[in-house]
């Protein structure tokens, strides 16, 4: 059994636990990155198209180059770091001791850390997650697992593709298959607007002349080895399928795109309190989850828009760390609660101090133009001409409005 | 030594497998094993509830073969599971009434528990009921608890079967369906296959679903016809709760022995079956469909406490239970032609059963064909399941890492299924004579693959670790009938382009 003792451990060697862990040596805290696959890098490996590092890098990149210099500056600080290691327990002992036991090629590993950064990313919800019925042939994949399936491993899925749910992942998809002169028939989305963003429904099925077919269903998929046809209808209001509007697509593959869901299994398991509302944990302004010194960042904690962000989380999380690892005060501050109020799907932190201020990332719950985001008990709000569930709300909100809220609520609103 | 004989048995399912097992106990038959698909265990032995059955729900009067095959397989399976390695757990079950005149109905079950020598069965009600499992729901009034019921995971049985069998030197030919029984001058000369003829002096109709027409081929039974009764289930994610601890079931209808609510042998709560009688030619309809989705949903809320909420829902899939005209079972072996043994139409319970059909099968070949059967020396009674990462404490798979660092390297995230478990799998499928290693055949004995994010993240990867063990490309890997991919992203494109040029 391999012993060893950190002050930090991150787990999740992608975008947002590369930045934790890299921002954490920085800052002078031993420090160990373990990722569960072959190599560090996580999805961005995947991605062969541009929209990378905008706002840290302030360049286009694609997935490889932006995540290429992320293991780049881990290699050159000297980052310890071990693949093929996968977590199979945490232990918490005390407020700032966590024994890790993990899977490794070397042996088992037992790991005591002061402190833990979770950023194991997200799950992408499959074909039985989203109540898909019919025969289970082959050639039913999940967005990310059809990306990697090309452009990891160079295989193409197959020739006539039809995609389920307009997330971003699916709309890149479309277009990344057509590229490869694959037969982009159609992308159904049962929901009256697209689930991805404006760019990616321009770039990626416009410009192909892909359908986008708003407010459909894929009732059933039928092929008895492989598929051979889906069933597509129409839903009314209540999301059910209008009895006569089926049509049927002939293809050889389907593509689930239905978004995301953070991979809060060993948090869970941990005891760490759930946002029903993000599906990640409950987090305040540190990105502490609901036990001491166990930070959440990245699509673990919320599922992100753009990987700068669960960038900017890593070494945010990284830095209170070590502040925290220093003087560990947050039990003794008042926590304020974030609800939710009108068109307000979640935010993220859900708890804040008022002692400082607070990034925050929120999304809506549908499409709305010319609203307020409003924060109820203290008057603060901001114009938006335009806000959509695609598109993520991001935020600085200063300590001295957060501080205005006498109660220990804050609930933030949209309204008109 | 004695002649040797040669048996050929149709289909590698949970009965062909037992037949073969049993067989190869006899150093004076060379048994062959012929299957359609890639793998053994692809039908009804697959996609079923996983119950052995304790006997007291078969009607003695006009099930007499049923009940008494049934409690004796249920005893059987306690040794084979033991001999064999087989996961299983001895849960017990409870038959549940929601209305006091229910209790009438259990009565009978009473009744038959008693003249098919089914023990330990009574009748418990109020909070003995509750005390004995917290998940019923509160609106229940009573149950029959039978003890003896246990819960087993069939495919592995098929796998641990034909594994054992093939050691003790039965021969596996799987891609290979059975067109017809070949007979001359009214005795079985053995079966036209999809590979050719392949010659047999007793030819064992094991055939699942198709076994009717096979049957007819032999030219015997015109009358007999195996309808599809399609059964769905439910799988709830490991974290959903409540888990059952006994066997939870509604009162059996004509068609089914009811709905059962249990923890399968993996620890996942599953919900079914749903009951529909498909038309003869729906062989192949194993489709699910939002309509059994919902029954199977209500099916719950009425047994448990409470039920877990959809969005814990991880799979839902549906099996075909072959049945027989009056759920009879079709077990004889033919003088006319001489050779020609059915053992078909076996609906539930034909898992708990298939030990003792087994016996059965070789004591008729005595009986009927006068074999003298004699027994190996060298037969190997026992067999070891796959080592699995999962039931080892840390120092147990911390000494396996440091023998194999294959067992360190986590391939399936959710189930904690190494690599080594991942080659080993595929090891064994090669050792059985299974031609096409699949994805499915790997998860299946891995339960790699069974987990929340069903395969999402480990398809691929156990799809390239067959294709490095069999030198198969990756993108002609088969998933589970059709292959991962048409081909390679930089092939495809050179040959297009040249398309391109040519025209």
């Amino acid at each position: 059994m391999i012993e060893q003792k950190y002050d930090v451990i991150v787990v999740g060697g992608g975008p947002a636990g590369l930045s934790a862990a890299i921002r954490a040596v920085e800052t002078g805290l031993k420090t160990l990155l373990l990722e569960n696959r072959e190599m560090l890098g996580g999805i961005p490996l995947q991605c062969v198209h541009t929209g990378f590092g905008i706002h840290c890098f302030k360049e286009d990149l694609t997935g490889g180059e932006f995540i290429t210099r992320l293991i780049d500056r881990a290699a050159e600080i000297g980052l310890e770091n071990m693949v093929k290691t996968h977590v199979l327990r945490v232990q918490v002992d005390s407020a700032s001791e966590k024994t890790v036991y993990a899977a490794s090629p070397r042996g088992l590993l037992k790991t005591k850390a002061k402190a833990m950064i979770y950023a194991v990313g997200a799950r992408e919800r499959h074909q039985y997650e989203v109540g898909l019925t019919g025969d289970r042939p082959d050639g039913v994949y999940t967005a990310g697992e059809a990306q990697a399936l090309m452009d990891i491993y160079g295989v193409l899925p197959g020739r006539r593709i039809v995609i389920l749910g307009s997330g971003d992942v699916g709309l890149i998809m479309a277009r990344r298959l057509a590229l490869e002169k694959a037969e982009v028939k159609a992308v159904v989305e049962v929901l009256p607007y697209p689930g991805g963003l404006t760019r990616n429904i321009v770039q990626c099925l416009n410009d192909f002349n892909i359908p986008l077919y708003l407010g459909h269903m894929v009732r059933e998929v039928r092929g008895s080895g492989r598929v051979e046809k889906v069933i597509v209808a129409r839903v009314d209001g209540d999301m059910k399928p209008v009895e006569g509007s089926e049509f049927e697509l002939e293809c050889d593959t389907l593509i689930v795109s239905a978004g995301l869901k953070p991979d809060v299994d060993i948090l869970e398991k941990m005891g760490v309190e759930i946002d029903p509302a993000t599906r990640g944990p409950v987090v305040n302004e540190f990105y502490e989850t609901s036990l001491p010194l166990v930070f959440a960042v990245g699509n673990a904690l919320v599922v992100n828009d753009l990987v700068d962000y669960g960038v900017e989380q890593g070494e945010a999380a990284a830095n209170y760390a070590s502040k925290l690892l220093e003087y560990y005060a947050t039990q003794r501050l008042k926590w304020r609660r974030v609800d939710r109020g009108r068109n307000v799907r979640f935010m993220v932190p859900q708890l804040v101090s008022g002692a400082m201020d607070v990034l925050f990332y929120g999304r809506v719950q549908h499409p709305e133009d010319n609203v307020r985001l409003l924060i109820r008990e203290t008057g603060f709000e901001k114009r938006f001409s335009k806000v959509k569930p695609a598109e993520m709300i991001r935020i600085r909100i200063p300590a001295e409005e957060l501080v205005k809220a006498k109660g220990e609520r804050l609930t933030f609103e949209v309204v008109g | 030594m004695a002649v040797e004989t040669r048996v050929t048995i149709i289909g590698a399912g949970i009965i062909g497998a037992a037949i073969a097992r049993v067989l190869s106990r006899f150093e004076n038959l060379q048994v062959y094993v012929l299957e359609e698909n890639y793998d053994v265990g692809g039908g009804a032995s697959r996609a079923n509830s996983s119950v052995i059955h304790p006997g007291h729900e078969e009607d003695p009067d006009n099930q007499p073969l049923r009940a008494r095959l049934c409690v004796e397989g249920n005893a059987l399976w306690r040794k084979w599971c033991w001999e064999l390695d087989i996961p299983v757990k001895w849960a017990g079950e409870l038959m549940l009434f929601e209305r006091n005149e229910d209790e009438k109905e259990a009565e009978k079950y009473l009744e038959w528990a008693r003249r098919n020598n089914v023990p330990g069965v009574r009748i418990v009600r109020g909070e003995e009921l509750f005390e004995i499992d917290s998940s019923i729901s509160r609106n229940i009034k009573g149950g029959l608890h039978a003890p003896t019921a246990g819960l087993i995971s069939p495919f592995e049985a098929v796998v641990a079967l034909v594994e054992n069998a093939v050691e003790n030197g039965v021969r596996l030919l799987t891609e290979t369906r059975v067109k017809r029984i070949v007979t001359r001058n009214n005795n079985v000369v053995g079966v036209e296959t999809s590979r050719g003829l392949i010659e047999a002096d007793i030819v064992i109709n094991a055939a699942g679903l198709k076994a009717d027409e096979l049957s007819h081929s032999a030219g015997v039974e015109p009358w007999f016809r195996i309808k599809p009764r399609k059964g769905e289930y439910i799988i709830f994610d490991k974290d959903a709760e409540p888990k059952p601890t006994l066997i939870l079931h509604t009162m059996p209808t004509p068609l089914t022995k009811g709905v059962y609510a249990l923890t399968t042998i993996h620890g996942n709560l599953m919900i079914g079956p749903t009951a529909e009688d498909l038309p003869y030619e729906s062989k192949g309809d194993t489709s699910t469909s939002l309509k059994g989705l919902d029954q199977l949903v209500k099916e719950a809320s009425r047994m448990l406490h409470r039920t877990p909420p959809r969005s814990k829902i991880i799979k839902f899939f549906a099996g075909l239970r072959p049945e027989p005209p009056d759920g009879k079972w079709l077990i004889k072996a033919y003088s006319k032609p001489h050779g020609f043994v059915n053992v078909a139409g076996i609906r539930s319970p034909g898992l708990t059963a298939a030990p003792a059909i087994a016996n059965h099968v070789s004591s008729l070949l005595r009986e009927v064909y006068g074999l003298k059967l004699v027994e190996k020396k060298s037969w190997k009674p026992f067999r070891r399941r796959i080592t699995t990462v999962n039931e080892m404490d840390y120092n147990t798979l911390d000494k396996h890492i440091l023998e194999n660092p294959d067992y360190g390297e986590i391939i399936c995230f959710c189930n904690n299924v190494s690599k080594a478990e991942v080659l080993e799998a595929i090891g064994r499928m090669l050792a059985i004579g299974v031609k096409t290693i699949t994805f499915d055949g790997v998860k299946l004995r891995t339960t790699a693959g069974f987990g929340k994010c069903q395969a999402s993240r480990c398809r691929i990867r156990i799809a390239l670790l067959i294709s490095e063990a069999t030198g198969t490309p990756l993108h002609s890997i088969i998933v589970k009938k059709a292959s991962i991919g048409v081909g390679g992203v930089k092939t495809l494109w050179a040959e297009s382009k040249e398309d391109v040029e040519n025209d």
